[in-house]
């Protein structure tokens, strides 16, 4: 199952064929008409077809000859346009098709006044509560109200480590489809059948191509804008030309039509917007709406969790620091041997530390008679007795307390000061000590960066985004935190409210907040944000107010999500600017060819010295066709990106799209001359 | 060219931006509450109009209420002005004692003063009497006004950060006629008077010439009539042939003082412009995309013109191309004049367009198809290049992976939606008028000649109809009832084509939630942009235009370097 999830280059090659068979389905005029940009193209194709008959009629073989070559390759443009858009939707469906394997018509024990009754998952409705053992599929969508479970969620996350769902927690939502390993739960059901998490994916994947997004209307209403006036340009030519002296002829209108129209960008817009959509799901995100990825784009600030999105979860320890007249060595023994018995992540990080930087290592089972004292909330201490000597570590005052009663030196204001100054930095530190010496040190407990989180908050610095880092913490211990980690911003102490009064204040400063919540509490937050990931580990409150779901429930995505949302957006534009730049040599090519006839002059607007008028047409009409095929690869997978600037991709972009579509396309329509001319296609004299 | 021409141009050009800074802050003082020095004589005025008006300037209007007002205010200029017309034989001041003017010659008048267009298809001298003369003058004080009033409406829209009002259309039009359109007309009367214009209500003089026969020397109010013609880039000249004759041009220092004072307001403008959005770059930036491609559009004009007709050559008569131009001119003056006429719209003309060569009269027209954004007229020209940016914005703002932002402001499907139709209309207008002329049979009988320079002159009047620019090719009888009324629609498309989706947008914008810059907003404010801009000006002006161009003049210079000539004339 996980590998159907991750839809990527193992079925490329199967959807070639499906796509073909679609790509000619969709020539039907109703399906066109969504497309105006196309649609033209089509009607424009039916017409010179239907010319090419007349001349077979008519028995004039050259022109017949001629005008059916540009019919073909006209069809063939609607054609390659139809096969981008059908293999961006064949990879939406593979992955939908994988989805709705999951969504097995499971029996489901539903719990009535204590007594369970075996119905089908599809009598379930809201409200109501299953019961759901190891082994068994959950039937539906809900909350566990009472239990925990492992559960694995492999047949929608593709991950295949099971994960831990309890009632009463922020992970208390679980998903239909998915399978229960250990213990029993009663989850109290939170859909209706046909509107699970699961059918509302699956209807997401099938339905993304009839959903616009807000750029891609205003896109399609320039194109068509473009399209008319090119329609209008067009049929005022034939009059100027009669005018001038010689009536050109319904091809060649029809074909410079097809070449100004901007078929590249008008053909592959809506498989940029799903392979977009896809893209997000290879990365198991679940966007609820285009819109949502699209605003991803936009994005201006930020808010990311420190811990677990910033830091790895736990502070650990980092430094050992010993007290004046102890080495650093026995501080460190000293510590690992307390430490042993300290079950904690942060006990479990001193013992990583010593052994990692002073090579110390111990085994409690090695250590017979030695007698452990674990940490606990009320002690606040944790440590060992062994030959005779009591090792402690812990919070300091109530190492302090332990030092006192044992009247034993309390390491005086030294201790304290080393103390003081590990608060300031925004650590936690916890003393060591012994019943011999007193106090013999401190260590240094901090929160600690996720591997590559700085740069990639910098390469958003880059782009224009502005970070926000949210944390329980002291504005000391976060302002620690937010240097060391490069954020621009901070919230200290940060409750619900604060997080929601904070989104909307960024909001009425005109920027676009994105977030990530798991909890009940995030809700409120995640409602008011424009870009809310809920993580699917999360409540279903949280998960409702998100307008995506991360599947892997990692905080840390929300980089990766803005950084398609840009991808999209950068790749449909680059191929607009692209295909408006293509006009300019297309013109050149067809603009001698219909007018040499008239005025012999206009011979030097030949700059690409194309053999003969019709060679010149066929070539920029076969241009025009084949550019789109070529350019579907770029189209699935979008254009690179990275965070820079705005001006430097603004640059870099005009550069390569701009400059690029306006100098390609001479060339391209070169070759193809010259290779019409090698196979004598056209008649070659004028 | 000649060295002493080429700098003569830069020069004109370097000085045309030196004073966009002063006059736009004195735009920006005017418009925004500033302190002017004129405030102790004006303020108690406009304090008076307001009451007398009952206008309240302290309530604003929304988008369509401003539309209306203009729309009302044209209304009444144009029924005012057309009656004057029609019984102009019946009323005092009328020396020569002109006769009433034909209804159809009235309507294309009334529409083309109303829309600042100034399309003259009528000799002045032997048409108006001194009271429509001076009619007319009310017009070319009031019709630059209102796209004034339109392009401060517009920049509101943009520079506001919330709320859906563009000020007040009323109090716009009487500070822009107290604060600018009065005193700098007056003074410019005085100037032109000082440099040999004349400015009386005599008769006609009769002279006698030194071959014999007698000459009617046509006088007038003709200062008074040129400064607010060329201040406010009307166009709409007291002689027929406009600033080619010598009591409206006297010399080419008043030829010069004349350009400078049409360009004021529109160069101001791009200042006052980035002033109102708090960014003089974003001003900078248009106005150098527009200086640009005007001084490359006057250079290829006076390389044309000074590189003269190949066949005259042949006959060993070398020089600079002398047809239809003033002698004290020449052909450095009068290739910046023309290529001004149409760049900054205000339409009069020193030269016969229609005797230039065919690229030298490619520029001009181009100008105008390009929307006339290239400086162009009071507020409309910076409009134009505004919806320009919007649409460079949007065509290569995706680039950077935002939702297009222009000023802060999204960029979404209603503001392309006006911006497409503010070019869609003068396309269909052109292209489809200029169709129907050259293939109909009224369109035909009006032009003098045959083959591509003919489609040039109807594509050109078309052009300046609908660019509200009033500037003739010539060479087509304008005054026939065909070229009378299209003209006539031509120039009301044109203009309220460019008005309503202009006022629409600035309406919708300035209900938008302006977005702080960042390092992740698309930079209107820099060269790359500019030269986007300008990319977008030409390509979508020569996508759209491209075949007709190619018909018209571009065969033309083709054939008449290959020795071939259409013949025609007389």
């Amino acid at each position: 199952m996980a590998a159907q999830i991750e839809v990527g280059r193992p079925h490329q090659a199967s959807l070639v064929g499906p796509s073909i068979r679609e790509a000619f389905r969709k020539l039907k005029p109703s399906w066109m008409l969504h497309n105006p940009v196309m649609f033209v193209v089509e009607v424009g194709s039916v017409l010179t077809t239907l010319d090419a008959i007349r001349y077979l009629v008519l028995g004039d073989g050259r022109s017949f000859a001629f005008v059916l070559q540009i019919a073909i390759w006209l069809w063939l443009t609607v054609l390659f346009a139809n096969f981008g858009e059908a293999m961006a939707e064949g990879r939406g469906q593979a992955q939908a098709a994988a989805l709705r394997g999951a969504r097995t018509d499971t029996p489901a024990n539903r719990l009535v006044d204590g007594q369970v009754t075996v119905v089908a998952a599809t009598e379930l409705r809201k409200g109501d509560l299953v019961v759901v053992a190891a082994g068994e599929v959950i039937p539906s969508d809900g909350t566990v109200v009472e239990g925990a479970a492992a559960v694995d969620e492999s047949a929608i996350t593709g991950e295949s480590a099971p994960v831990i769902r309890a009632s009463g927690t922020d992970v208390d939502a679980v998903t239909g489809g998915t399978r229960v390993i250990s213990d029993r739960i009663v989850v109290q059901i939170t859909a209706n059948p046909g509107e699970t998490f699961l059918d509302r994916m699956i209807a997401l994947i099938e339905n993304a191509v009839r959903r616009k997004t807000p750029n891609e209307i205003a896109l399609a209403i320039l194109l068509a804008g473009l399209t008319l006036i090119f329609v209008v340009v067009v049929l005022s030519t034939e009059p100027l030309a009669v005018y001038s002296g010689k009536s050109v002829s319904l091809t060649i209108l029809i074909a410079l039509l097809v070449c100004l129209a901007p078929t590249t960008i008008g053909g592959l817009m809506s498989a940029i917007g799903i392979a977009g959509m896809n893209r997000l799901l290879q990365h198991n995100v679940l966007a609820l709406s285009g819109r949502a990825i699209e605003a991803a784009g936009d994005v201006n600030s930020i808010l990311l969790d420190k811990t677990g999105t910033l830091t790895v979860g736990n502070r650990m320890a980092t430094e050992f620091l010993p007290v004046e007249g102890v080495d650093a060595q026995t501080l460190a023994e000293a510590a690992l041997l307390s430490s042993l018995a300290d079950e904690t992540p942060e006990g479990r990080s001193v013992v990583k530390l010593a052994g990692e930087h002073y090579h110390l290592t111990r085994e409690r089972d090695s250590m017979p008679g030695a007698e452990f004292q674990g940490f606990t909330a009320q002690t606040r201490m944790s440590g060992v007795d062994v030959d005779g000597r009591q090792i402690r570590k812990g919070a300091p005052d109530a190492v302090r307390v332990y030092l006192d009663t044992a009247q034993k030196p309390n390491g005086g204001r030294q201790l304290e000061d080393m103390v003081t100054a590990i608060g300031r930095q925004g650590g936690t530190p916890l003393v060591v000590a012994d019943d011999t010496h007193g106090a013999l040190g401190v260590i240094h407990l901090k929160d600690v960066v996720k591997p590559g989180i700085r740069q990639r908050l910098s390469d958003l610095k880059k782009a224009g985004i502005k970070t926000v880092m949210i944390t329980g913490d002291n504005r000391v211990t976060a302002e620690t935190i937010a240097r060391e980690v490069g954020v621009d911003e901070f919230l200290a102490e940060a409750t619900p409210e604060k997080k929601l009064e904070y989104i909307k204040r960024e909001q009425s400063e005109g920027y676009l907040v994105a977030m990530v919540g798991d909890g009940t509490n995030d809700a409120p937050a995640l409602a008011q944000a424009d870009v809310a990931v809920a993580m699917s580990s999360g409540t279903q409150a949280a998960r409702e107010a998100g307008n995506m779901v991360d599947l892997d429930s990692n905080p840390t995505k929300l980089l990766d999500i803005v950084e398609i949302g840009k991808q999209i957006l950068i790749t449909r534009g680059a191929m607009t600017t692209f295909s408006i730049a293509n006009d300019v040599a297309k013109y050149f090519a067809i603009i001698p060819a219909m007018f040499v006839p008239i005025f012999p002059g206009l011979e030097a607007l030949n700059i690409m010295h194309l053999t003969s008028p019709e060679s010149a047409v066929l070539s920029a009409v076969i241009f025009n066709a084949i550019i789109i095929p070529l350019l579907i690869p770029l189209a699935l997978r979008g254009v690179s990106y990275k965070p820079v600037s705005a001006a430097t991709l603004l640059a870099k972009n005009l550069l390569l799209y701009g400059l690029g579509g306006l100098a390609l396309p001479f060339v391209g329509i070169k070759l193809i001359d010259l290779a019409v001319t090698a196979l004598h296609l056209v008649v070659l004299h004028g | 060219m000649t060295i002493p021409g080429i700098l003569g141009i830069l020069l004109f050009t370097a000085v045309a931006v030196a004073i966009a800074k002063p006059v736009g802050l004195y735009l920006y003082a005017v418009f925004n509450d500033g302190r002017t020095w004129l405030d102790p004589v004006m303020r108690p005025l406009e304090k008076r109009i307001y009451r007398w008006t009952g206008v309240n300037p302290s309530q604003e209007m929304r988008w369509t209420q401003y539309f209306l007002a203009i729309l009302a205010f044209n209304l009444v200029g144009f029924v005012v002005l057309y009656i004057f017309l029609r019984i102009q034989a019946g009323l005092p001041f009328n020396p020569q004692h002109l006769k009433d003017v034909g209804p159809h010659l009235s309507f294309n008048t009334a529409i083309s003063f109303m829309t600042n267009t100034n399309w003259q298809a009528y000799g002045g001298e032997f048409t108006m009497s001194y009271v429509s003369q001076t009619m007319l003058v009310v017009q070319q004080v009031l019709s630059p006004i209102t796209g004034l009033a339109m392009v401060v409406a517009f920049i509101r829209g943009f520079s506001r950060k919330s709320g859906s009002n563009l000020g007040n259309f009323w109090v716009d039009l009487v500070r822009a006629v107290l604060w600018i359109m009065l005193p700098v007309s007056l003074i410019s009367t005085l100037v032109l008077v000082a440099m040999g214009t004349p400015q009386n209500w005599l008769p006609y003089v009769s002279a006698h010439t030194l071959q014999g026969p007698t000459q009617s020397i046509a006088q007038g109010p003709v200062a008074s009539m040129t400064a607010p013609m060329q201040f406010g880039d009307n166009g709409g000249g007291y002689f027929n042939m406009n600033a080619g004759q010598p009591y409206e041009a006297a010399s080419a220092a008043s030829l010069l003082f004349q350009s400078l004072l049409g360009v004021s307001i529109p160069v101001g403008l791009t200042y006052y412009f980035g002033k109102a959005v708090k960014d003089t770059r974003q001003g900078w930036i248009i106005l150098g995309a527009m200086v640009l491609m005007f001084l490359g559009g006057t250079l290829v004009t006076y390389h044309a013109e000074a590189a003269g007709n190949p066949l005259l050559h042949r006959l060993g008569l070398k020089g600079p191309n002398m047809e239809g131009k003033e002698v004290r001119f020449g052909p450095a003056l009068s290739s910046l004049f023309e290529t001004l006429t149409t760049a900054v719209s205000w339409g009069s003309t020193a030269a016969a367009n229609d005797s230039l060569m065919p690229i030298g009269g490619l520029v001009p027209l181009f100008n105008m198809m390009s929307g006339e954004v290239i400086i162009g007229a009071w507020g409309v020209g910076l409009l134009g290049m505004l919806a320009f940016a919007i649409l460079a914005v949007f065509l290569a703002g995706l680039m950077v992976g935002r939702t297009p932002e222009y000023l802060g402001k999204k960029i979404q499907s209603f503001e392309v939606k006006m911006a497409v139709l503010a070019m869609i209309v003068p396309t269909f207008v052109i292209l489809g008028f200029t169709a129907w002329a050259v293939s109909s049979k009224g369109g035909q009988a009006g032009i003098y000649n045959p083959g591509p320079h003919g489609l040039s002159e109807v594509l050109y009047a078309y052009s300046s109809g609908v660019g509200n620019n009033g500037s003739a090719f010539g060479g087509l009888s304008a005054a026939l009832p065909f070229y009378t009324w299209t003209v006539g629609l031509a120039m009301l498309f044109g203009r309220f084509a460019m008005y309503i989706p202009a006022l629409a947008i600035a309406g919708s914008v300035s209900q938008k939630k302006t977005v702080p810059p960042s390092a992740g907003t698309f930079p209107t404010n820099t060269w790359l942009f500019g030269v986007l801009l300008i990319g977008t000006v030409v390509i979508v002006g020569a996508l759209v235009f491209f075949p007709a161009l190619a018909l018209g003049p571009l065969a033309e210079h083709f054939a008449l370097w290959a020795g071939h000539v259409f013949g025609g004339g007389s």
